[in-house]
């Protein structure tokens, strides 16, 4: 219980600890997926996985949004911000992606105008203080970011400003999960919800999970105890027979989500027909565009895009690693030819990626050796 | 980008585009609170707010905020990255 006094009530973590022992039924293994990186990354900060007993396994999900980009549109941003007269704007994190033959940081160095930007509207800003260059901003990311770029692309339609531009990444959480809950050996017993994409979407886009393919399913918080109260719940369910969705953050995330979120997201994007995910392929409906209101601003009309599908590199099985299929630590190449300052796949290059996280807390012990 | 961190809201800046100074451990910044817009007037000077990406995407109370923040200190590189992040951040 090293890790316990780090919780903001410490007799309450080893409270929910033992409450899990005793829930356990003997002999069952239990595995649960926690699909949001910002998981991962506190169950590996906090050690959470000493804490759970062996028959308690975490697999790690889909739901990084760095990590689920696939190569092809990495290139295309870089043969965005290759153009004369553009400007490139994107979050820090997609820097070092490796595209099929460099990243954003390469195409950077190699002198194409490409800026980090904190937020969409920084991006917005940019293009208002230089109105001779095309600014394009890179979105990327699930339905909590989203809504941030909805309301970016609202305001620049309100402003007129003719030099603005979306290239839109947006995926939603919905369809990877069903695609690996279709997978016949995909054998998760539960799952460990998305705090954040929970406040803007609620519950109901969970409920399928547990209608459809009985698993019980926990929208949980980012704290240490958040995590551990969360596979409570769900080993509770298993234990009673039930299989609901919960809401262990209902102080950040109403049940309902965030209505004025979901109507922003709505009245400027519209689905994709299919959309290419990292490592898990094509997936229906799965990915966000600009609605034909908001044509003006997108990238992809506006400009010529190579749009080529480029398969991950043999080596890397970030795929295998999205899918829970097997842990970082058992891919080929963890930790020797991939690593966070060379990193060959995107679950190493981000932070909130799965490789990452066990790379930069030192887990490499394999199963049963100690940490 | 993936984080949400807690910030308390300083005052309202600009009430048209619905853009609030906030104070974000100690790093005063704009953002967005036009996603938090309700029938209730959004948010107000000294609520407490996940913000993400610059936008407050959700209201919390400060014991919340405070717990959160140390979770986010004890990340360590990536906290003090997005905080760097935000600091570069100039919105209007």
């Amino acid at each position: 219980m090293r890790f316990v006094e780090e919780f903001r009530d410490a007799e309450l973590g080893a409270t929910v600890a033992a409450q899990i022992l005793s829930l356990l039924e003997p002999g069952r293994h239990y595995k649960l997926m926690e699909i949001c990186g910002g998981h991962t990354h506190s169950i590996y900060r906090y050690g959470l996985t000493d804490l759970l007993p062996d028959e308690v396994e975490m697999v790690h999900g889909p739901g990084c949004p760095v990590c689920v980009i696939p190569m092809g549109r990495i290139d295309d941003a870089i043969a965005i911000a290759a153009r004369e007269g553009v400007t490139l704007a994107c979050f820090g994190d997609m820097m070092r992606v490796p595209g099929s033959e460099q990243t954003l940081l390469d195409a950077k160095a190699a002198g194409a105008d490409i800026r980090v930007v904190y937020s969409p509207l920084d991006a917005l800003r940019i293009a208002r203080e230089n109105p001779e260059r095309e600014v394009v901003f890179f979105a990327i990311g699930f339905e909590t970011t989203a809504p941030s770029t909805a309301l970016t692309m609202t305001r620049a339609r309100a402003e007129r400003l003719a030099n603005f531009s979306c290239f839109c990444n947006h995926v939603t959480i919905e369809p990877p999960l069903r695609a690996l809950l279709d997978l016949p050996e995909f054998g998760i017993d539960g799952f460990v919800g998305p705090g954040h994409v929970a406040t803007v979407v609620g519950l109901r886009p969970f409920e399928f999970i547990a209608a459809d393919y009985g698993r019980p399913f926990v929208v949980a918080g980012f704290e240490p105890l958040d995590i551990l109260h969360a596979i409570e719940m769900l080993l509770r369910q298993l234990a009673d027979g039930r299989c609901e969705v919960e809401n262990q953050y209902k102080r950040a995330a109403p049940d309902a989500g965030n209505p004025v979120a979901l109507r922003a997201m709505a009245e400027v994007f519209e689905l994709r027909e299919s959309f290419e995910w990292r490592g898990l392929g094509e997936i229906p409906r799965s990915a966000l565009k600009l609605a034909p209101a908001y044509a003006d601003f997108d990238a992809e009309l506006r400009l010529e895009l190579p749009g080529a599908s480029v398969p991950d590199p043999q080596a890397c099985q970030c795929g295998d690693v999205l899918k829970g299929a097997i842990k970082p630590w058992e891919c080929k190449v963890f930790g020797t030819a991939c690593t966070p300052e060379h990193a060959i796949g995107t679950c190493m290059v981000s932070p909130e990626g799965a490789c990452a996280a066990y790379y930069n807390y030192g887990r490499f012990a394999r199963e049963g050796e100690p940490a | 980008m993936c984080l949400a961190i807690p910030g308390q809201v300083l005052e309202i800046v600009d009430e048209g585009n619905r853009l609030a100074k906030v104070d974000v451990a100690g790093v005063k910044r704009n953002v967005s609170v036009g996603l938090l817009d309700d029938e209730d007037g959004g948010v107000a000077v000294g609520d407490w707010v996940l913000i993400h990406v610059g936008f407050a995407i959700s209201r919390v109370d400060e014991a919340e905020a405070e717990a959160t923040l140390k979770l986010l200190a004890g990340m360590e590189e990536s906290y003090e990255q997005e905080l760097e992040e935000l600091k570069g951040s100039s919105i209007e």
